[in-house]
């Protein structure tokens, strides 16, 4: 089987798990607007929780392992490892999109106001800034092997710099006061809204499977575009 | 003095000479950071936000961006005649250039602050002789984070499409920890807050530069291998 046929059949079985998880995220929507009940004092914004925090779960999910490939790439060298990588940031960027769009919507009817400078609003835009930056520098760069290596490079300096980006932003908060809209404490949740929130979890991270191996799949397949290019040339 | 040292401090002498000689990196650094401590000073309606609300925040715009123009050069000179080249051959240890260049941008970094600092205290007419020493050793311990981290980001972007671009992109996400925690520390500092409400912070930026100073020296290596 050459690298062509490999590539796409990881293309179809990415597929295939995008299908499934899809079928699963309509029946998530189902589930949480027609068999979930409403929260009582959130009303019916409270809903987009069941979409917010699981594509917020996928993100970091996403960019953590991109972290922790990065760091064996520079220890294995291997481009298998380095295209992972390279997938699954893109797909946690995807996913941080909906994070941070679907959060918004819901603080303006639950906080009234779209954006507050809470911790962890402000340090996942952070790292999603972070990440962009590690997308935009793949594309300024030919060579692929120096591409992964710098990108390992960054990959591991933002898996050590998460941390301290939390650390700033919860510092900064709990020195000063909360504005008075701002309540983010985590009720305990009962065990209806807890089973639509874990099902959709569980739904996002089979997305993300799919995603990151289809993506996986396009890399392979222009690495071998790129080397039948330059073997004719 | 080991090897190691004499080569990362020819380095150093060397890129602060290269500096001295055309002025040019300097010079547009000083005018930048004089313009936007100015700008910054117009920004505000000086009967309604006090200038030691606002001077923190122009302080450290100011040298976050100053720094920032000095940093994209300090490889860009080893591009020009493949110069890069020529250290990689040289009998010493590849972790020496990171800290050659490390010391020469902090140097460079340091002088255009020297500069600055005066001319921010006349400006904002700030009463801080008293302060003073404590104001420069959090400068002192921000910089020293973000030229680590600019070192290391600079080796790599000058070897990009779109150098000069590529390193804010690249750089700012690093810079929030220790220029927020630099804001926080400065805006304490002028209003003779107690050793107490720094601690956190100081703490924070202690870490940072330890961390990411060791980071940078050992993730060097990783973006010159040919």
């Amino acid at each position: 089987m050459t690298r062509r046929d490999h590539a796409l059949a990881l293309a179809r079985r990415g597929q295939v798990i995008t299908a499934i998880a899809l079928a699963g995220l309509a029946g998530v929507f189902i589930r949480a607007l027609a068999f979930t009940p409403i929260e009582r004092t959130q009303g019916l914004a409270q809903k987009i929780f069941y979409v917010h925090a699981p594509s917020a779960w996928a993100a970091l999910l996403a960019f953590g392992i991109t972290g922790i490939l990065s760091l064996l790439y520079l220890w294995l060298k291997d481009r298998k490892i380095d295209s992972i990588a390279a997938a699954s940031a893109e797909v946690g960027l995807a996913f941080s999109v909906v994070m941070l769009t679907t959060g918004p919507i819901w603080g303006k009817t639950v906080w009234g106001t779209w954006w507050s400078w809470d911790a962890r609003l402000t340090s996942t835009m952070f790292i999603f800034l972070l990440f962009i930056g590690y997308r935009v520098m793949r594309g300024a760069i030919v060579d692929p092997e120096m591409r992964a290596r710098y990108s390992a490079v960054i990959g591991i300096m933002a898996l050590v710099l998460v941390p301290f980006i939390h650390m700033t932003v919860y510092l900064f908060r709990t020195l000063h006061p909360d504005p008075v809209l701002l309540k983010p404490s985590s009720p305990s949740m009962p065990g209806v809204m807890l089973v639509t929130l874990l099902t959709s979890v569980a739904v996002f991270t089979l997305m993300y499977v799919g995603f990151v191996t289809q993506r996986y799949a396009i890399a392979i397949l222009r690495d071998v575009r790129e080397e039948a290019a330059s073997a004719v040339s | 003095m080991s090897s190691f040292w004499t080569a990362a401090l020819t380095i150093a002498v060397k890129d602060m000479k290269i500096e001295w000689r055309t002025k040019t990196a300097f010079a547009s650094a000083i005018v930048f950071a004089v313009l936007v401590l100015a700008v910054f000073y117009f920004a505000r309606d000086p009967t309604a936000v006090g200038a030691l609300d606002i001077a923190p925040g122009a302080l450290w715009v100011t040298f976050t961006f100053a720094a920032m123009l000095g940093l994209n050069r300090a490889f860009l000179l080893e591009s020009e005649n493949r110069a890069m080249d020529g250290l990689l051959l040289a009998p010493i240890a590849p972790s020496a250039i990171f800290v050659g260049k490390f010391l020469g941008n902090l140097a460079f970094v340091g002088v255009v602050e020297l500069v600055s600092l005066p001319l921010f205290i006349l400006f904002y007419d700030l009463p801080i002789i008293r302060q003073l020493p404590a104001l420069v050793g959090v400068i002192a311990m921000a910089t020293i984070a973000f030229v680590a981290v600019g070192t290391l980001l600079s080796a790599m972007v000058v070897r990009t499409r779109f150098a000069e671009l590529m390193l804010p992109i690249l750089l700012l996400p690093f810079l929030i920890p220790p220029v927020v925690g630099a804001v926080q520390l400065t805006s304490r500092i002028l209003s003779q807050r107690p050793l107490s409400d720094l601690a956190g912070w100081l703490k924070l930026l202690a870490s940072f530069d330890i961390i990411f100073v060791i980071l940078c020296f050992f993730l060097f290596e990783a973006t010159l291998e040919e």
